[in-house]
């Protein structure tokens, strides 16, 4: 990470941590000596550029050790790092696959199906129910590894869904965000998935149940400007970057350099958009806190 | 003066040729009257056969013709006793939003759209439609004004998308957008929004989240504009008329999608070439939309609003 992307208060938050991650760390440092995978036994940092054991970065929740960069993580690693052992994986909806029949210089179903080998599940957002402290919870994912997180009908059908049962085990409904925007191969029907996810949240928010949002790298486009932005609390991981416009779109339209930081998750919370930015080593534990403040006792 | 479009340069020509020849008559050497009538008729058959099987790129480009009427004219052509209100009560005034209480046949609506202006000056003043924070929290702001009073509110949505800037990021675009699309689903009162030019991506759903949609015949809604998913997809520009096909963005294609509930017929040629046709024919189906809105109830009008957005996407 250059250090231009680092939350100095992430920084301190590291630093308070104590020593129990960075020996975490060095134990599996140790033990990596025998394991004989060259191929993927290291990770090139984003951040720093340095060489970093794949099992010490994993064992670190994909955040850099030496920097703090928040790398990227998929809705399996979200779902092993944030919730209770025991939840459930929602099962996806079908929706109509390629309605425009769409295609640019490929096909997009046969996009879509590079995707699924890819990934494990069959669209950008994925959804679990459990627990985490404890504490009920319907939790869904979108994984930029899938189209970019790309939101189209699938990722709105999802969405719903996911939300509908957060209304039914009357319990709260946490987002993780990440998107380049909306699915362009779907074209209007993806941009009809901004109204419809908020059609759900309204449902969520008359049945007094809370809707936290964790904004992750990168959240941009219609899913900024639309359920990404209306949660009761909005938390960020540090260094993410989250925008309505592209960063080249900008440039061409104001023709002047973009502000330092701009866009990313420290400055959306100076300009009053995200209320915490939180390391991902402390994500459990302050939705856990903020879910036991907005969980009515009257209401469940 | 029509200022034409690239693919209407064989009509183009022929006006020229009429132009020349009445010049030509009315210095009175010849009776030129047959030829001129033939002419004529041959250049409107050409304007008809041309805007009959426009492509939706063509229909992008008529969208955003210079001389397409634009909000301000839609209410001196069809709104009486408009009252223009300013301001989001947080930050400023945004001139690419204009909204306030104006009547429809007499009818008291709140009537709210983007404005692009017609000329240097004024499409600076507008910021060419392009919405900034605080023309969405104005939009928001008058919104809950027509819930709280009672008036039904009328959106015309003409766009190229809100503002990419730097000082509309610090103030929150997304979550502005957000809200003011949250703001549309949540109205107790009717809402009927009409795409009347360009409906570009959140910046026009953020005031078109309605129980009804209408799109003027040439006016085109999508995601991305073609210039955008040609870059992103086909990593080219030129692929703009490509991606404008391949993402249905015309009216027609969207009435096929049951994205909009109906379309509003063009005068030949186009909005642009009579505001005053193209306004009365607006005017008259928003008027009949209203009509079949009155006499529900707030629930009934925001669960049809819900139902119309839940149904996308599901088989
Ligand atoms: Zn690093």
């Amino acid at each position: 990470m250059g250090s231009d992307r680092v939350d100095p208060t992430a920084q301190k938050n590291m630093a308070s941590q104590g020593m129990s991650w960075i020996t975490k760390v060095r134990n599996s440092l140790g033990s990596l000596g025998k394991r004989d995978t060259p191929d993927n036994l290291w990770v090139k940092c984003p951040g720093c550029q340095e060489m970093v054991f794949t099992q010490a970065w994993q064992d670190n929740l994909s955040v850099c050790p030496r920097c703090a960069y928040h790398g990227r993580i998929g809705a399996q690693a979200r779902f092993s790092q944030v919730l209770d052992p025991g939840f459930a994986i929602l099962t996806a909806p079908s929706v109509p696959e390629n309605p425009l029949n769409f295609r640019d210089s490929k096909k997009y179903s046969d996009r879509l199906k590079a995707a699924r080998a890819a990934n494990p599940y069959p669209d950008a957002l994925t959804a679990a129910e459990g627990a985490i402290d404890g504490q009920p919870v319907v939790l869904a994912v979108q994984d930029f590894a899938f189209m970019g997180g790309s939101m189209g009908m699938a990722v709105g059908e999802a969405f719903v869904r996911a939300v509908e049962r957060a209304i039914e085990r009357r319990c709260g409904f946490v987002m993780f965000t990440a998107a380049g925007g909306a699915r362009m191969q779907e074209g209007i029907l993806s941009l009809m998935q901004m109204p419809k996810t908020t059609v759900a949240l309204r449902r969520l928010s008359r049945a007094g149940l809370p809707y936290l949002v964790v904004l992750t790298d990168p959240t941009t486009g219609g899913v900024t400007a639309s359920y990404a932005m209306l949660g009761d609390v909005h938390i960020a991981e540090p260094g993410a970057l989250i925008g309505f416009a592209g960063q080249r779109v900008i440039r061409d339209t104001i023709r002047e350099k973009l502000p330092e930081g701009f866009q990313r998750a420290e400055y959306l919370r100076e300009h009053g958009m995200v209320d915490l930015v939180v390391d991902r080593h402390e994500l459990k534990a302050t939705l856990a806190r903020l879910l036991d403040y907005l969980t009515r006792k009257d209401v469940a | 003066m029509i200022s034409f479009l690239d693919f209407e340069k064989p009509i183009a020509e022929l006006e020229a040729r009429i132009a020349e020849l009445r010049t030509t008559a009315e210095s009175g050497q010849l009776d030129l009257a047959a030829e001129i009538d033939k002419l004529e008729k041959k250049s409107a058959a050409l304007l008809k056969g041309t805007y009959g099987k426009l492509s939706p790129w063509q229909k992008t480009q008529v969208a955003r013709h210079p001389q397409r009427p634009h909000f301000l004219d839609y209410v001196r052509l069809m709104f009486t006793d408009f009252i223009p209100l300013a301001g989001d009560r947080r930050f400023g005034e945004d001139e690419a939003i204009l909204g306030g209480p104006a009547r429809l046949n007499g009818r008291k609506v709140m009537l709210i759209g983007h404005e692009k202006g017609n000329d240097t000056a004024s499409r600076l003043k507008h910021n060419f439609g392009m919405g900034k924070p605080e023309g969405y929290r104005k939009a928001i702001r008058l919104m809950e004004m027509a819930g709280k009073f009672g008036l039904p509110v009328v959106t015309l949505v003409d766009t190229a998308g809100a503002f990419p800037g730097v000082e509309a990021e610090e103030r929150g675009q997304s979550e502005a957008i957000a809200r003011a699309t949250e703001a549309c689903l949540s109205l107790p009162v009717p809402m009927v929004a009409a795409i009347v030019g360009e409906g570009g991506s959140g910046g026009a759903v953020a005031i078109a989240s309605a129980e009804r949609v209408l799109m003027l015949e040439h006016a085109v809604y999508s995601v991305i504009s073609p210039e955008g998913a040609s870059s992103i997809l086909w990593r080219t520009p030129e692929k703009a008329a490509d991606a404008a096909e391949a993402m249905k963005v015309t009216a027609q294609d969207l009435l096929a999608l049951r994205v909009i509930d109906r379309i509003v017929p063009e005068p030949l040629g186009g909005a642009h070439r009579d505001a005053g046709a193209a306004a009365a024919a607006l005017s008259s189906a928003i008027g009949e939309e209203l009509d079949g809105l009155t006499g529900l109830s707030a629930d009934e009008l925001t669960e049809r609003r819900e139902e119309r957005f839940l149904r996308i996407g599901r088989l």
